[in-house]
Order: C-alpha cells, then sequence, then structure tokens
C-alpha cells in the first residue's frame, strides 16, 4: 500500500498506521494502514461484518463510549494523532462530522436542528444563525423546497430530504472530514442520486469517507477505495486499497476481484 | 372456528377483568352515595372554601386541609423532583452497568418501605431536627415534603428513566457526532424529546404524595387551621380522614366521605392529564 500514488496536488487528510481495534477480547480490525486523501471521496467496501463501520467511527471516535473497546496503532489528522491523551475528543467531532445510515433529525423543527450544532459551539446571533440555515440547506439543495417549513416538523420531510437536511446539520458545524455509514441505503433510489450529486459537490471542499453496500454506488462517486475482508479469526482487514477505476478495472488480489463480480458473500 | 374450551377460558379471564374494574366503580359509587348529601346540605362552595372545620357545631370548610394538602404535595414535589431527575439521568445515561444493577433494586426497595416506616423514621429524625435546628413545633409542612418528597423518588425516578432508555439511540450518536458533550447532550435534546414521559412521571409521583396518609399523619401536626410558614403544622385531606374516621358517625361520617370526593376528584384530574400527556406523543 505504500506505493499508493495520490492524486496529483492533493495530500492525506487522515493516516492510518497499522490499527488494531479490539472489543472486549474481539479483535474487530487488524494491522489497518491507509491514508485518505483530503478533497476526495473514499469508499470502503467489504461482506458484512468485516468491520467498515468500526473504522469509520475510529475516525471521530465513536467508538470510544463502548466498553471495553481499546485502539492500537496511530491515527493522524493533519499529523495530530487524534487518540492522543491530549485530544479534545469534542472538538474532533466537530472537525470530522458524521452522517448515519437511518436518517436521524431530532424531534425538533428543521430551522432547530440546522442550528443546533452552531448553537453549541457558541453562535447565537439570530442574523448569522438564519444566515447558517439558508447557506448550508443550499449546499444540500433543500433551501428552495425548505424555505417555508423551516418551522415545521423535521420528521415531516421524506426520507430523503430528511437524510440531506442531516447531512446540512453536520456541515452547519463546519466540519473538514465527512464520514456517510450507508447514508444512503434507507432512500430511494431518486434520492440515493440526489445525495451521491451532493457528495461530489461537496468533496471540492471536504474530505469525505462513505461505506457502502453498493458497488455500483463506489464505483460511481468514489475516487479510492478501500476493499475490507475479515480474516479467520474473524477480524477485519484491508485487502486491497486503490483508486476506484483499479479496483474495479484490474484489482491485484484474487479477492477483491471475486467480491466485485459477485462470486463472494 | 375457535373450541368451546377456548371460548371458555376467555369468558373466564374477561370475568374476573371486569370484577376489578366493579370494584373500581363499586368504592367510587360508595364514596359518593354517602358523601353528597353533605355537600347538597352545606353547599360545595362553602365546603370547599369553608374556613372552619368543627363537626360538632355543624361547620363543615375543609379549606385550610386543601391549602394543607397542596402545600405538602408542592413541598415534596421541590423537594423529590430534582433529585429523581438527576438521579434517573444518572442511571439512564452516565452509571456503568454494574451500579446501575445496584441502584435500580435499591430504589425500588424505596417503594417497598410501608409509610408507617417512613413516618417513624420522621417523627425521630426529620421532626427533631427541624425543631432544633429551624425552630417551630417541628411537626410541620418542611417535615411533610421531605417524607413525602422521599416517597416520591421511586415512581418518578423509574418513569423518567424509562422515557430516557426509549429514547432512540441515534438521537445522541447524532448530537454527540456534532460535537456536543455528554451534558449537552442530556439537557438540549434528550430531556426535550423525553420531556412529556417526565411531565407524566412527576404528576404521578404528586398523585401518590397527595394520597399519602399514614406517613404524613405522624409528621404534619395536623393542625386546622391555615399554615404561616413551611414551620407551621397542617392537616391535609387524608389525614383529616384518617384522624377522624374511627369516631364520626352521622353528618360528620358524610362529611369525611366528601373530603374523600374532593381527593377522589383531585387526583383524577392529575392522572388523565398524566395520561393524556403520554397518550399525546
Ligand atoms: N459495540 C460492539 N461490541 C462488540 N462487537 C462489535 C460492536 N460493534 C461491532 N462489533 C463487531 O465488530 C465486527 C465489525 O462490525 P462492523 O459493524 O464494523 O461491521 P460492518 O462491516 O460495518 O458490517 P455491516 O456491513 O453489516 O454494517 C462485527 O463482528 C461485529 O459483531
Ligand atoms: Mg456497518
Amino acid at each position: 500500500m505504500d506505493d499508493l500514488i495520490l492524486k496529483s496536488g492533493q495530500r492525506a487528510k487522515i493516516k492510518t498506521d497499522s490499527v488494531n481495534l479490539f472489543y472486549g477480547s474481539f479483535q474487530a480490525l487488524k494491522n489497518v494502514t491507509m491514508d485518505i486523501q483530503e478533497c476526495a471521496i473514499t469508499a470502503i467496501i467489504g461482506p458484512s461484518g468485516c468491520g467498515k463501520s468500526s473504522l469509520l467511527r475510529l475516525f471521530n471516535r465513536m467508538n470510544d463510549p463502548i466498553p471495553g473497546v481499546r485502539v492500537e496503532g496511530k491515527i493522524l489528522l493533519d499529523d495530530t494523532s487524534i487518540y492522543d491523551k491530549s485530544m479534545d475528543v469534542v472538538a474532533l467531532k466537530k472537525r470530522v462530522g458524521m452522517v448515519f445510515q437511518k436518517p436521524n433529525p431530532f424531534p425538533m423543527s428543521v430551522y432547530d436542528n440546522m442550528v443546533f450544532g452552531p448553537r453549541h459551539h457558541g453562535i447565537k446571533q439570530k442574523a448569522r444563525l438564519d444566515e447558517i440555515v439558508e447557506s448550508y440547506l443550499s449546499q444540500v439543495a433543500l433551501w428552495d423546497e425548505l424555505k417555508d417549513k423551516l418551522k415545521g416538523s423535521a420528521f415531516d420531510l421524506s426520507p430523503g430530504q430528511q437524510q440531506r437536511l442531516c447531512i446540512a446539520r453536520a456541515l452547519a458545524v463546519e466540519p473538514e472530514v465527512l464520514l456517510m455509514d450507508e447514508s444512503c441505503s434507507a432512500l430511494d433510489p431518486e434520492s440515493t442520486m440526489q445525495v451521491e450529486g451532493l457528495m461530489e459537490e461537496l468533496a471540492k471542499k471536504y474530505t469525505i469517507l462513505i461505506v457502502t453496500h453498493s458497488m455500483e454506488q463506489a464505483a460511481r462517486v468514489s475516487h479510492m477505495t478501500a476493499f475490507m475482508m475479515m480474516d479467520e479469526d474473524r477480524a477485519g482487514t484491508l485487502v486491497e486499497y486503490a483508486p476506484t477505476e483499479q479496483i474495479f478495472a484490474n484489482p491485484k488480489d484474487k479477492r477483491t476481484e471475486d467480491y466485485i463480480t459477485g462470486r463472494f458473500g | 372456528m375457535k373450541s368451546f374450551k377456548e371460548k371458555l377460558t376467555e369468558r373466564v379471564f374477561l370475568l374476573i377483568a371486569l370484577s376489578t374494574l366493579s370494584v373500581l366503580a363499586l368504592i367510587t359509587v360508595f364514596i359518593f352515595i354517602k358523601g353528597m348529601p353533605i355537600i347538597a346540605k352545606v353547599g360545595i362552595i362553602d365546603f370547599v372554601f369553608g374556613m372552619k372545620w368543627a363537626p360538632s357545631q355543624g361547620y363543615y370548610g375543609i379549606f385550610p386541609m386543601i391549602v394543607g394538602s397542596v402545600s405538602v404535595t408542592i413541598g415534596a414535589a421541590i423537594v423529590g423532583v430534582p433529585i429523581a431527575i438527576c438521579c434517573s439521568i444518572f442511571l439512564a445515561e452516565f452509571a456503568p452497568v454494574k451500579l446501575r444493577n445496584i441502584f435500580r433494586p435499591a430504589i425500588q426497595l424505596l417503594a417497598a418501605i410501608p409509610s408507617v416506616v417512613y413516618g417513624f423514621w420522621g417523627v425521630l429524625f426529620v421532626v427533631p431536627a427541624i425543631r432544633k435546628y429551624l425552630g417551630g413545633p417541628g411537626l410541620s409542612i418542611l417535615a411533610g415534603s421531605i417524607i413525602l418528597g422521599i416517597m416520591i423518588l421511586p415512581t418518578i425516578i423509574s418513569i423518567t428513566e424509562v422515557s430516557l432508555l426509549a429514547l432512540p439511540r441515534h438521537y445522541k450518536d447524532g448530537a454527540l457526532a456534532l460535537g456536543l458533550t455528554q451534558w449537552q447532550t442530556i439537557r438540549s435534546l434528550l430531556l426535550p424529546a423525553a420531556k412529556s414521559g417526565i411531565v407524566a412521571a412527576v404528576i404521578l409521583g404528586l398523585g401518590r404524595a397527595i394520597g399519602e396518609t399514614m406517613a404524613v399523619i405522624m409528621v404534619l401536626g395536623n393542625a386546622v387551621a391555615l399554615p404561616h410558614s413551611v414551620l407551621d403544622p397542617v392537616r391535609t385531606l387524608t389525614t383529616n380522614i384518617g384522624i377522624e374516621m374511627g369516631y364520626a358517625s352521622g353528618e360528620h361520617q358524610q362529611a369525611l366521605f366528601a373530603t374523600g370526593i374532593v381527593l377522589f376528584v383531585i387526583i383524577m384530574i392529575l392522572n388523565a392529564t398524566a395520561q393524556y400527556i403520554t397518550r399525546k406523543r
């Protein structure tokens, strides 16, 4: 993986070095080493249970509250080690946003959902908050649809709208990295296309990591693809990591080829 | 087609269910039949707002006792609700499983202590402490509020904890992922989201407080007069019935049933409100 050629002019936003993750005595990730490009979309694919979500959740330390969780190895975000004792985990989560599998709007209005993060990070002026709502809803192409329904409950939106609202809500705290764990799996094809279009747009400014079970989606939107699998101890390992065209056109590893051609799991 | 046996079992269960319902109906009807005549005679306004309670002279005004019940209940809320809510937040959000498994049954045990034991403890410790450090007779609204505040903890804690735990996990994850601290997440997302459950918990707790008799008889002093401070003794609707029922007869007895009607109505309103609030979401 060392010989990986990054897209010209781009640097690694996140670097992992020999990362192991344990849930109690169970090892969920083994020796994962990968560099994640800044301002690009990196897709993580692999069979169910191979540790894709676990890996993603390492990057914003969402695994921390799980009892018995243990991380070994190094994970660097812009060259600061995020598992360092001195790391401010709350500040890290501001820099690394996350969108979940199921749209998870909070039980409040569209407006309150949007300003939920910023408000807690100290922005109080109404004018500034209004500006944030408009600007980020516009980024996810919801502003025109919702500008007259800002006071309405976020639960009244369609699932596709809800997911885009959740993306906008995550963007509103101005993260640098966006983690998306199967964020289209609960959406209909049309909303999926919309969100994918949005990802491509966002990749100009943000570093995006997606986990997906859809090979087509990975091929369509991502620049880099990581293929993971469980080894014989059921621990997740990184099998192949390369530019997306290369993974899908001529995978180096037999197991990758089997997986993407559907001969596996 | 259901078999005959199946139908029969169904009927039997229905009958048993109905019989519990009929007990409720019977008690209600009984209290109302016994109590309504005196309310009709005295007049509902004079009965509820009358200041003088002197059965031997034919005065039946229960206003001081309504004030007594309400003040002790509010006092219990002030003492108990903050503790109960903090406790449920701790149990639902912070406590490690091991600690939770110790705490939860311990709190349920509070509910199993007979109220006379609470009263006894109040008389032995709370009342003398108030007399010594704050003055007055010790037997007081404050003493009752402290005892009741503790007695309502299990009700409020268990319902609040359940409504916090019932919130979808992804609310919390979503807020934490936005960079909120755990405490910010609880305060601005989880508590508001569980609001209806918490309000219902508090109302049910207050219903329990206003209906409690034995413990408060022992610590309230039971004077029929409007209190001027929390250190004054009061009599509540329940204690009025508990104290006088043993020797009352005639109109006096009817007036005690009528006191029961007022209590019954207050508790019904509280429970209906709690049900309405929980159902609404
Ligand atoms: N909180 C946890 N405690 C213990 N084990 C866990 C926990 N979360 C995940 N695991 C285990 O870690 C392994 C990887 O899980 P993970 O959810 O990361 O897989 P995944 O690749 O995202 O799977 P899927 O495609 O089904 O979402 C699995 O064996 C899973 O059982
Ligand atoms: Mg997953």
